[in-house]
């Protein structure tokens, strides 16, 4: 059998098909984060020491772990737009650029308001802290440089090559962050050792993550349609789609 | 050695390297005390920032005067002359500031040992500043706002050179050994100098076409 890995490569043909796909991923961000909350604040047990405050992990944890998964995928996505010469996927990157950004000042925000009641102060200059917040900036480079270069072809090879760069340098800035770990509690879950939070938290907080990607790849369509229709508006499929809309509106 | 030439630059270069941490004392008081402790990080700063002055005129003369297109069409690999590029801008740019650095340290009352480490470190850290700029100023040739964005896109890549390098002064401030900053310092120059002229070549290329 032959499948054609690459029949909705082209932006026409990934139209109707992300289209199709929006309300599922979207019901699906709406239903977990609801299952999720509810676990975060109805069943999950009180912590012993930090009390009810700690329950703001339930977004804070989901959103920084999205915030790096995002600008991985947003890279990946470069990537294949560079050496493959796609459209779509540097379309893809550009329309992920934004959540991503998004997600990493909730992560701050929230861990910010986090941090007063539990450490007494808004911010420390801690590995985590710092690392995050220069994902912000490279998020906010990466969206600035597509923006101020008005061909759009040359926008998402040089915010893909960005992106690369941006990939490669950031374990080195996180390391390099790293050396003056303060006050940030060691990381929460980890892979090797048994998860030292009870299982509901565990629980609430996947789902919530899981939640978060949803919703991510259902906004992440949306924008990229958008795009889509804004840089193929001389072609006819999306001239064609148009006439379609006005006598769906007329009928 | 073009680029020496246009002897502004490196008159710009410096002075402002010499003006930016000449203000930190006015702004933060004389102490000796104060001053030694914030030197490393102040210093280092205002050395990335004079080094990014000029980052937008790396490429952009010969851009205009489409000398770069030559370079593109020549038969020698364009990551080797991007190198070249690369390290005229370092010896106009870079080692002067590493020159003027420990005359400038010694007004913030640096001791000599840390005065010594301090021109070593920039030394090793300068040129993996202007091998990551160069990326920054080749993705923004020809863009309008391309001071600013270079800013916006380098600052951040620059941080492992100033934690290390500024790391490396502390270090011998407080009478440790400054090696392991030192080391790491050298790695990030050199992993720059192995990817950098790569990713500038295929920046250049995305500008110009």
């Amino acid at each position: 059998m032959n499948i054609n890995w690459f029949k909705y490569s082209s932006p026409q043909t990934f139209y109707p098909l992300a289209g199709k796909m929006i309300p599922w991923f979207a019901w699906l961000a709406a239903i977990l984060a609801v299952a999720g909350l509810y676990i975060g604040f109805a069943i999950a047990p009180t912590d012993f020491q930090q009390g009810e405050a700690y329950r703001i992990i339930f977004v804070h944890v989901p959103a920084a772990w999205m915030s790096m998964v995002i600008y991985i995928v947003m890279a990946g996505w470069a990537a294949i737009g560079l050496a493959l010469n796609a459209r779509l996927s540097a379309m893809m990157a550009q329309a992920l650029a934004p959540t991503g950004a998004i997600f990493t000042l909730i992560a701050l925000v929230t861990g910010s308001l986090w941090g007063k009641p539990m450490w007494g102060t808004w911010w420390v200059w801690d590995a985590r802290l710092t690392s995050e917040l220069i994902l912000l900036f490279l998020y906010l480079g990466f969206i600035a440089l597509q923006s101020s270069i008005d061909d759009p072809r040359r926008a998402d090879r040089a915010g893909a090559l960005l992106a690369l760069v941006g990939v490669v340098n950031v374990p080195i800035i996180y390391f390099s962050v790293k050396w003056w770990n303060t006050l940030h509690q060691g990381s929460s879950i980890n892979m090797g050792a048994a998860p030292k939070m009870a299982a509901t938290m565990l629980l609430g907080m996947l789902i919530m993550a899981l939640a978060f990607w949803m919703y991510t790849v259902a906004v992440a369509l949306m924008r990229v349609r958008c795009i889509m229709l804004e840089r193929e508006r001389t072609s006819d499929w999306v001239k064609e789609l148009s006439v379609q809309g006005i006598a769906g509106v007329k009928s | 050695m073009l680029a020496f030439r246009r002897r502004s630059d490196v008159a710009t270069t410096l002075f402002f390297f010499l003006i930016v941490s000449s203000l930190f004392p006015l702004g933060i008081g004389p102490e000796p005390a104060v001053l030694s402790s914030i030197a490393p990080g102040v210093l280092w700063v205002a050395a990335l920032l004079a080094g990014m002055l000029s980052l937008t005129r790396l490429f952009a003369a010969d851009f205009a005067d489409g000398s770069l297109e030559q370079m593109l069409l020549a038969p020698q690999p364009l990551a080797l002359l991007v190198l070249a590029k690369i390290f005229a801008h370092w010896l106009i740019c870079g080692l002067p500031v590493v020159l003027l650095a420990p005359i400038i340290g010694l007004q913030y009352a640096l001791p000599n040992d840390a005065l010594l480490v301090l021109v070593f470190a920039l030394l090793l850290g300068t040129p993996a500043l202007s091998l990551i700029g160069a990326i920054g100023a080749a993705l923004t040739l020809g863009v309008r706002g391309s001071g600013l964005l270079v800013a916006l896109l380098v600052l951040p890549l620059y941080i492992p050179v100033l934690i290390f390098g500024a790391g490396a002064v502390a270090a011998s401030q407080h009478g440790m050994s400054s090696q392991a900053h030192l080391s790491l310092l050298a790695a990030c120059s050199l992993l720059a100098l192995v990817l950098a002229p790569m990713a500038t070549a295929a920046a250049l290329r995305i500008s110009v076409e």
